[in-house]
């Protein structure tokens, strides 16, 4: 009874904040200002490009997320409380600072004139790439363009993915491990065998977690893309805020979305068993 | 002893909301209050010695204002339409335009308005209110192409500019559909209100070709301040009040308006239809426009403003500086924007997705 009555403000607050948001997203997709209609529906088709590219980005980014976060959070796991703990901060701490800043920044590191650029010309990396490859470079064009922005969600969404691992692999019984390299297998199977099937909880939460924002992004496409390119969170803040203002066409693009977007994780989960449990962590 | 620092801290989390139920009481503002919406930094805020017109205006009339902010038109739009009120708005001439046409706006009752006397009559019976009815002007502007003078041999006169490969990689334009088909419009020789299919689609066929020759090299909005002032760019297209604040950070950067004539854009104050406190906009509205409040405002965030007395009033070599107050002749080649009829803004929303693509 008491934990009950705990839980009653969570409730309150998430459907205030989720489901009735939900709710009138759901009514906006189907209505046009006048009546009910699945008319917004029926021009979705002009959006696939837009839809295809910020998938696909997303999909590259959390890819790399995989790549770069799954080694960092098996050493991570492998370290003792100490470096666990001074490593947790330094992978959380960017975080303390606000997201648009942290990307304004990298659009000073990967300017033309930027950091990474001025670095390279005075060690004379460009000058060496242009003597090799007689080419014509005064800077290597870095931001402005698609890298940048998968660039841009792999650093902001990077931690989404390391620490989920961390958790699950840090969980795994170290008995487990023991039984099995007495049992005769090599630090290959023990990974291949144990390690990676109990990991893949932690795996399938983090790309949930690095995958969904990274499909709705809007700021990191119009700083790092330099807005040459229409990204999904770009096309449905246009209608939101632009000059055509349609909120009933944003929301049946946002709904269509979300539909997608659970299509994948309910694919996906079928893959992991104890899904739930690394959701819960 | 965490209890007791929980308590404390539960302790300063509420004192500020005792403090704020405190400020609000009738005793402090008899007169009532007034929700006002601006764009960022475009008032005198008492920052760095200036004059802090809303602390000002709070004393003298005792009416407390409520100051909220907002990016852009659009975003001023969707608030009203999402029901958000507010007793004095400062949008855009088209926006204005099309708040009238929606029946969004008050008639003002210009008895409360004195000081709207002061407004010079090039300004008055404006297109976007031709019957002066609904707005009082605030600032005003135009925009122009800023460029760098050392990584750009030529002076630049035309819109042409923009579109020659020999700049590839160099031109930073305005990521907002209106202004960035405006652009190619005008260099085109067309309205910035045409609402000709064909004219709207060859010039966005022109942007096109301009990405596609890799000249741009990023559509931007308030990132194009640090990437001008630092060289990042050589060309760019934005707003002359905008320019006098990067002109103060890189002396290298001039601003023109072309030859083929540009946008000039007047922001103006008025009351959306309905506002709970309409006499206390009209008030506030007054003391925007008198004297002090006026300069102060011109001094604090550099645009041009419309009232008589504030421009006699003002350093000299502020208002002799053609960026700020163009010639006339200037000025005749420059067309405001109008509101546009949904299926031109629909059609507009399009055809930008079609060069985003």
């Amino acid at each position: 009874m008491k934990n009950k009555g705990l839980a009653v403000p969570y409730v309150i607050w998430m459907a205030i904040f989720v489901v009735v948001p939900l709710i009138l997203v759901v009514i906006y997709a189907f209505h046009d200002g006048t009546r009910f209609t699945p008319d917004n529906f029926r021009v979705m088709g002009t959006y696939a490009a837009v839809f295809g590219r910020s998938f696909l980005l997303a999909a590259i980014a959390t890819l790399i997320c995989i790549l770069v976060g799954y080694p960092v959070a098996w050493f991570l796991a492998r370290e003792g409380p100490g470096m666990r703990r001074i490593a947790t901060i330094l992978i959380m701490l960017p975080m303390w600072m606000n997201f648009l800043l942290r990307t304004y920044s990298w659009m000073s590191i990967l300017e033309n004139t930027g950091l990474l650029n001025t670095l390279f010309q005075k060690i004379g990396l460009i000058t060496l790439v242009n003597s090799i490859f007689g080419t014509n470079f005064t800077y290597f064009p870095m931001i402005n363009t698609q890298g940048a922005i998968v660039l841009g969600m792999v650093y902001n969404y990077l931690p989404f993915m390391i620490l989920p691992i961390f958790t699950v692999i840090e969980k795994i019984d170290p008995q487990l491990i023991e039984a099995a390299q007495d049992l005769g297998a090599n630090s290959a199977v023990v990974f291949h065998k144990l390690i990676f099937p109990l990991s893949v909880p932690g795996i399938l939460s983090g790309i949930t977690m690095v995958f969904v924002p990274s499909v709705a992004t809007f700021a990191i496409s119009r700083l790092l893309g330099g807005g040459m390119v229409t990204l999904l969170g770009d096309l449905i803040e246009t209608q939101f805020l632009g000059g055509a203002y349609n909120p009933y066409l944003g929301s049946a693009i946002s709904l269509v979305m979300m539909v997608i977007v659970l299509v994948c994780m309910a694919v996906m989960n079928r893959f992991g068993e104890g899904e739930e449990e690394a959701m819960l962590l | 002893m965490k209890k007791v620092l929980s308590l404390v801290l539960a302790g300063l989390l509420v004192c500020p909301m005792l403090t704020a139920c405190g400020d609000s009481s009738s005793s402090q503002y008899p007169n009532g209050e007034v929700n006002v919406l601006n764009w960022g930094e475009y008032i005198s805020d008492g920052q760095d010695g200036t004059l802090d017109v809303i602390a000002k205006f709070q004393e003298e009339t005792g009416i407390k204002v409520n100051y909220n902010v907002c990016p852009d038109n659009e975003t001023l739009y969707a608030n009203l339409q999402q029901g958000d009120s507010y007793d004095v708005i400062i949008p855009s001439d088209y926006m204005i335009s099309r708040l009238i046409d929606e029946g969004m706006l008050a008639p003002l009752n210009f008895d409360n308005i004195p000081n709207a006397a002061d407004v010079d009559p090039q300004f008055l019976n404006p297109a976007y209110d031709p019957d002066n009815a609904y707005s009082v002007p605030y600032m005003w502007g135009t925009v122009g192409i800023i460029y760098n003078t050392t990584m750009v041999d030529e002076a630049i006169t035309s819109w042409d500019a923009l579109f020659d490969p020999k700049y590839a990689g160099q031109v930073l334009m305005i990521n907002n559909s209106r202004d960035a088909i405006g652009v190619a419009l005008k260099d085109l020789g067309y309205s910035y209100n045409t609402t000709d299919q064909a004219q709207i689609t060859e010039a966005v066929n022109l942007l096109i070709q301009q990405k596609k020759d890799g000249i741009v090299q990023a559509y931007v909005m308030d990132e194009i301040f640090d990437k001008l002032e630092g060289g990042e760019a050589a060309i760019g297209v934005y707003y002359a009040g905008d320019y006098l604040t990067m002109h103060d950070n890189n002396p290298d950067l001039t601003f023109v308006v072309p030859s083929e004539g540009s946008n000039i854009f007047t922001d103006a104050m008025c009351i959306p239809a309905g506002a709970a406190n309409q006499e206390n906009g009209e008030k506030f509205i007054n003391f925007m426009c008198s004297t002090e409040v006026g300069v102060a405002n011109c001094e604090a965030i550099g645009y041009s403003t419309p009232l008589m007395s504030v421009k006699d009033a003002l350093d000299p070599a502020i208002t002799s500086n053609p960026v700020a107050y163009p010639s006339d002749a200037v000025l005749a080649s420059c067309e405001p924007f109008l509101n546009l009829p949904d299926a031109t803004l629909k059609f507009y929303d399009s055809e930008w997705l079609r060069l985003k693509a």
